[in-house]
């Protein structure tokens, strides 16, 4: 019975930050940057889960906890800056508001 | 094939497929709803690893707080109709998307060119990722951690309130 090496997590964990980094590059909605900031954080979590699984170590699996708390605090005051902008500017396309670009 | 193998490539590949989805839809409701599958996805993949503990907590907090609090934002502000939600092209799309690849690629050399040794799964795995020793090493070790992440909560939903106050009285 042949099992997974550990490189086979950590290409998947890459490839799923990579296309979370694409979709905060490429995408002008702010909810949706915000989603492919949450869509990097889970890719990192399932690094280090898989690096807790092989090494034998729990200080990984820890470790998402504190990802997954700071997660949520900043998807909070995430969604909460969007609801202000969209109050103030009625937009909530990140390249319509440039008022600190200068 | 064992079952954690053919469990690794339904989840991973489903993985991939969503998070393209999320970046790809141009409706936010419809991006947010794929969302929900890829944070589903991901704890399938806790499971193939034995984190148990850490997927029911994928579930519950992302899929279920999380997701709610985008969806319930996304309702709130009424983007108006579909048509204005077209993006303009922009070759940007084109560059990021060919430095993603190349990045994967530049990845997939690295980690063939320099195993890591580790083969397969610790057999304490199972073990590990229990509530009972997660739960231990939390309240032991990382008490100090565990009560700085309260603080970071408190000062989130302090901020939160702050932020989305319509007007800031004395």
């Amino acid at each position: 019975m042949s099992t997974l090496p550990l490189e086979a997590y950590l290409l998947l964990s890459a490839t799923l930050f990579t296309i979370g980094v694409v979709g905060v590059l490429t995408r002008r909605n702010a909810i949706i940057i915000l989603m492919s900031i949450e869509i990097m954080l889970n890719a990192v979590n399932l690094s280090l889960v898989a690096f807790s699984a092989y090494l034998g170590n729990a200080e990984g699996q820890l470790l998402v906890f504190f990802v997954m708390a700071v997660a949520a605090a900043e998807a909070a005051v995430g969604l909460a800056i969007i609801l202000a902008l969209f109050r103030n500017q009625q937009t909530v396309y990140v390249d319509e508001v440039n008022i600190l670009r200068w | 094939m064992s079952v954690n193998t053919l469990f690794f490539f339904l989840f991973g590949a489903a993985g991939i497929g969503f998070a393209l989805a999320v970046i790809t839809r141009r409706n936010p409701v419809a991006s947010a709803l794929w969302m929900i599958g890829y944070f589903l996805a991901l704890a399938g993949l806790y499971l193939t690893l034995q984190a148990s503990l850490i997927a029911v907590m994928q579930v519950l907090i992302y899929a279920g707080a999380i997701m709610v609090l985008v969806i319930f934002v996304i309702m709130l502000l009424n983007l108006g109709n579909p048509e204005q939600l077209r993006e303009r092209f922009n070759p940007r799309v084109g560059l990021a998307s060919a430095l993603g690849a190349l990045l994967v690629l530049q990845f997939l050399v690295f980690l063939l060119s320099r195993p890591t040794g580790y083969t397969a799964p610790s057999p304490k795995a199972s073990e590990i990722g229990s509530p009972e020793n997660l739960g231990q090493v939390l309240f032991t070790d990382y008490l100090f951690p565990f009560e700085a992440v309260s603080l970071l909560l408190l000062a989130a939903v302090v901020g939160a309130v702050v932020l989305a106050k319509r007007k800031l009285e004395p």
